[in-house]
């Protein structure tokens, strides 16, 4: 079996019985690399000396110990919003082209500990802002099922590297649905922990309140692996907290309690897909789950709600992209033109910012001042944070009938390349299935649940705060019923 | 919206045929999110974190940054004489 499409509980068996060595391994990964992405563009920096590097490492650790964790060779992508220490990271934009990351993310000090080879940094739309990729300042990642089409986003090199092979696993944010949407576009595995399992130190913040850490694997049972490597309190990050105990959580799919929220089954929902997420859904209640209809009221206003919460959230995280401390700056450009005269420090900031960012960063910055400025902060900002906890309290009030929720990822398959970017609220309608799961920091998953037209369709299921494990779990049982039920 | 006004706060510089085009944009997302207005949210309190901590404190003590760290930091600015950024005047 060729070794790059081995998950990482057979990489790990392959290196310790040495079919294969760890520098045989990350040669595979990087010949597959260098074999699709030229189509694919998954990859903005592929790293291949210090992953050639870190490989050798673990093979000498083999062969003077034997002894390796799970974890120890397997080779990764990392979506190029976290930092690596010494290595460029953009945050697909422009103003961050040369950027060398001076420090690691928590998530990668946890990694290398655990011997992991890093492939390179993926695509990702201009600083997570996208549900396509597309928004890229160094161009789109093209869908490995069909080049013509989008890998989702805003983790779109990462799902896609994961799909064509191209990694053993990948690390990617969300914000609003950025690993989860992606997932299911790429048919793959996305998980979005509950905010504050994994540490956001290092993750170049989008939406402070709403960003989270996940892996994206090939299956269940490798994201849990790397969801347990990377979570975890971090002291940098006072936002994380530990993944409490499971010993008295339900942890098995007979007598699961099921709610499909039909506010997610309505109106805009492709109907291939709702089949698809229905039928999923129906292989668990002959394992004995229960499945009943739930009502999340609030669902209509989290699409408004998240998008004033979030660009304000964006607007002030932003501020520090302005051509003084690091990155582009309009001062020191070599390509500026006369109109661009720098003639004070506030020129510095106005041209550095408006040469530096791309559409989507503008608008949704232009968005979060607007309504976080004098006058309009409480009828926008303040409103749309009363209106968040309304939506919490409904998955609370879910969460009291109901164990897991399951719903569609997204309204339809992956749509084509060009096909939503003359307009911008066309794109965040699209959102609708995950945005309210980060307002509410809960966890959620997606999982593979059939292929429309050869398009991958994911299934998401969103559990209580902290419930990692029972949707793993459940996400396994389903994995499993597509696979035997599969032609 | 005085878009003027915004970008001036933002810090952003935008082009004259850009400002119409943005402004159109912000002009629907805007009335899309006035959906919220329909919402009756009186006396709910708003949220800011979602998982419900609160002051999460460190020991009050500094920790020294050692001349490799600051290197690191240092090669990415775009103006730099010796250890310092260097940035135009801020007082005229």
């Amino acid at each position: 079996m060729e070794i790059a499409s081995l998950d990482i509980s057979q990489i790990h068996e392959g290196l310790k019985n040495k079919n294969f060595s760890a520098t045989e391994l990350a040669e595979a990964f990087l010949s597959k690399i260098k074999e699709r992405d030229g189509e694919i563009h998954a990859y903005l920096n592929v790293m291949e000396e210090s992953a050639k590097k870190q490989a050798r490492e673990v093979d000498q650790k083999i062969a003077a110990r034997g002894e390796i964790g799970i974890l120890e060779g397997v080779p990764c992508a990392i979506k190029d919003n976290i930092l690596i220490e010494g290595e460029k990271c953009t945050s697909g934009s422009k103003i961050l082209e040369s950027y060398v990351a001076p420090y690691d993310a928590g998530v990668i000090k946890k990694l290398k500990e655990k011997g992991v080879v890093f492939l390179g940094k993926t695509n990702l739309d201009e600083f997570a802002m996208g549900s396509s990729t597309e928004n890229s300042a160094f161009g789109p990642t093209h869908n490995p099922h069909d080049l013509e089409r989008v890998p989702g986003g805003s983790s779109g090199g990462s799902a896609a590297a994961v799909a064509a092979g191209e990694c053993a696993f990948a690390l990617g944010s969300d914000t609003g649905g950025s690993i989860r949407q992606p997932a299911s576009f790429c048919g793959v595995v996305g998980l979005k922990p509950t905010y504050g399992a994994v540490s956001r130190y290092g993750l170049m913040a989008m939406a402070s309140s709403l960003d989270q850490i996940g892996p994206l694997a090939k299956n269940v049972k490798d994201a849990k692996i790397v969801f347990d490597a990377i979570s975890g309190r971090d002291e940098k990050d006072s936002t994380s907290a530990d993944q409490p105990s499971t010993k008295n959580q339900k942890l098995s799919t007979k007598n699961l309690r099921i709610g499909l929220p039909k506010e997610y089954f309505a109106q805009g929902l492709d109907p291939q897909v709702e089949k698809l997420v229905k039928d999923a859904v129906q292989k668990l209640a002959s394992l004995g789950a229960e499945i009943e209809e739930i009502s999340l009221p609030h669902t209509k206003y989290a699409l408004p709600c998240y998008y004033i919460i979030m660009p304000s959230e964006v607007s002030s995280n932003l501020a520090r992209y302005d051509g003084i401390k690091y990155g582009y700056s309009a001062i020191s450009d070599l390509l500026r033109q006369p109109a661009d005269a720098i003639g004070d420090l506030l020129d510095v900031y106005l041209k550095s910012r408006q040469n530096g960012f791309g559409a989507e960063p503008r608008r949704r910055i232009m968005l979060g001042t607007y309504v976080l400025s004098a006058g309009y902060y409480d009828a926008y900002y303040l409103k749309a944070q009363k209106v968040r906890t309304k939506i919490i309290e409904d998955f609370k009030k879910a969460f009291e009938k109901v164990d897991v929720i399951m719903a569609p990822v997204a309204p339809t398959p992956a749509f084509k390349i060009g096909e939503k970017v003359s307009d911008p609220l066309q794109m965040y309608l699209a959102d609708i299935y995950t945005i309210s799961v980060n307002l509410a920091g809960l966890p959620a998953i997606s999982v593979p649940c059939g292929k429309s037209e050869n398009l991958p369709v994911g299934l998401q299921i969103i559990g209580k705060h902290f419930s990692e494990d029972l949707i793993f779990e459940t996400a396994s049982a389903i994995e499993s019923q597509i696979a035997d039920h599969a032609s | 919206m005085d878009i003027n006004h915004i970008a001036k706060l933002a810090r952003l510089g935008l082009g004259e045929d850009e400002k119409s085009k943005l402004e159109s944009e912000l002009s629907d997302i805007l009335d899309f999110v006035e959906q919220l207005k329909e919402v009756e949210a009186g006396n709910i309190e708003p949220t800011a974190h979602a998982t419900g901590m609160e002051n999460v404190a460190r020991p009050d003590e500094a920790r020294r940054t050692t001349e490799e760290e600051r290197q690191k930091i240092l090669a990415n600015a775009p103006q730099r004489k010796d250890n310092f950024i260097k940035v135009k005047s801020v007082l005229q």
